[in-house]
């Protein structure tokens, strides 16, 4: 584990907020006035089109990548330069290398994951896939290569598995993390095959796996077995990250080297299953999570159909529920995980994509919960966009 | 020959339904349909050479299983987009 040189947590931010929110058919804007009490829905962007995730440059705040398909067309990505109104396709999206002669290569899927690089690297951003590669674009996403030996290394390759492997609509490869005090120590994690890590910009990796449990009856030393659903890495404590799992939530400080299950102390009627992880900004001790039902044959919906967000304000030692503002009972949707974010005000806006396609937001660090859009379709990502 | 295209992939083809392409080969007339019209090869064909799962070719009434059917200058491509579900 590199470096101990400080952070420089993200700056406090007062401007206005435009939601990019990714759905199982089209992408959309929110727009939202400097106060955050006002908000504007855009028309749908690639209307019928499987976006998986739609996400601004912070670099230059004008270049925005789309992950899209078609129930019937080839994944690709899309750019825009000027904030959505017009939209190019790249012109080689990621893509697996062509197999010898003889030989069956992989196909990629959906391009799932987008991440924007290192601020001093410009145009450069990272895509992870399903079935599970990552990549890379030197060129703010025109053009894309396999980035890594990852994607054709046999041992990763039995720790992804194959399309049947893990995840319902296939294992993914996902929370691609750069720290921000150096752009080669980065992460990122698979819905089958555990979070890993580089200080080398990708030449080596290591699997950081250490107190994650698996489901019961599997054997924890198996990589493939772990499924991270969302890890972040704090941007106020870039030593600490955050992670929820199938079987938990965990803190890790790189200082200890292994994960602790925060999820613990979470009450036991709820427990502490779930998809997205949300960090403040600039506290490393305050997280969301939005918990979701993991029993039996996994529902996936909130529990008792009753949603609510938790946050810790200590690192996880103790959690409470918010859930004013939202239905109290009969809401049977829950939050993907990508489809919550904050934005950088203060207080922290909260804001989140539901199955049932509801955006809900809260603008003072989700003491209190107001629906922003109803009747989209199923919210895949939302990212809160500063202005 | 004749490509008719449908309605999913006439973006690129600037909303044509039917082009002319060239090739002694379904491979051959895909690259030079990619050389007129970028991007669209990739959303129909995969990196492996492989017919995508939800798109159907049809080459006069004969569907076409792979991209080494040869083909003759009379014949009439159809590219399909299957049912893929909701």
């Amino acid at each position: 584990m590199p470096r101990s040189r400080k952070a420089t947590s993200p700056h406090l931010t007062a401007g206005s907020v435009a939601l990019l929110i990714g759905t199982r058919k089209g992408a959309f804007i929110l727009r939202g006035n400097p106060t955050r009490r006002t908000w504007k829905l855009s028309a749908p962007m690639f209307l019928g089109h499987i976006v998986h995730h739609v996400v601004l440059d912070p670099r230059d705040r004008r270049t925005m990548l789309m992950a899209a398909r078609t129930g019937h067309l080839g994944p690709t990505v899309f750019r825009s330069t000027d904030f959505g109104k017009t939209w190019k396709e790249a012109k080689t999206p990621p893509a697996f290398p062509k197999a010898p002669e003889g030989q069956k290569g992989r196909v990629v899927d959906h391009v799932f994951w987008l991440t924007p690089g290192h601020p001093s690297e410009s145009g450069l951003w990272y895509a992870g896939t399903s079935p599970q590669g990552l990549f890379r674009s030197n060129d703010g996403g025109v053009t894309w290569e396999p980035f890594s030996y990852i994607n054709n290394d046999p041992q990763y390759r039995e720790w992804m598995g194959s399309v049947q492997d893990g995840t319902p609509d296939g294992p993914k490869l996902h929370s691609i993390l750069i720290d921000p005090r150096d752009p080669a120590h980065l992460y990122f994690a698979m819905s089958g095959g555990g979070v890993h890590e580089s200080v080398d910009g990708g030449r080596t990796w290591t699997t950081i796996v250490q107190g994650l449990e698996v489901v019961e009856g599997f054997d924890a030393a198996t990589i493939t077995f772990h499924d991270p659903h969302c890890v972040r890495l704090c941007p106020s404590n870039p030593d600490r990250l955050y992670q929820q799992n199938h079987c938990g939530i965990y803190r890790m400080d790189r200082s200890e080297g292994r994960w602790v299950r925060i999820g613990k102390n979470m009450p036991k009627k709820v427990g502490d299953i779930g998809f997205p992880m949300v960090l403040h900004p600039r506290d490393a001790d305050s997280v969301w999570v939005f918990p979701m039902d993991g029993s039996t044959v996994w529902p996936r919906v909130s529990p008792e159909g009753k949603p609510a967000a938790y946050v810790t304000r200590n690192g996880g030692k103790t959690w409470t529920r918010q859930d004013k503002g939202f239905p109290h009972a009969n809401a049977w949707w829950t939050v993907k995980r990508q489809a919550m974010t904050a934005d950088a005000h203060e207080p922290v806006g909260l804001y989140l994509g539901t199955t049932s396609g509801e955006v809900w937001a809260s603008r003072t660090g989700g003491t209190s919960w107001t629906c922003l859009a109803r009747h989209l379709p199923e919210i895949y990502s939302v990212e809160a966009a500063e202005l | 020959m004749t490509v008719h295209i449908p309605t999913a992939l006439r973006s690129y083809t600037k909303q044509k339904s039917e082009v002319a392409a060239e090739g002694q080969t379904l491979a051959e007339v895909m690259s030079a349909l990619d050389r007129r019209y970028p991007g669209l090869r990739f959303r129909i064909i995969t990196e492996q050479d492989m017919i995508r799962q939800h798109i159907r070719i049809f080459v006069n009434e004969e569907q076409a299983r792979d991209l080494s059917l040869v083909l003759r200058p009379d014949d009439q491509i159809y590219i399909i987009c299957a049912l893929s579900g909701g």
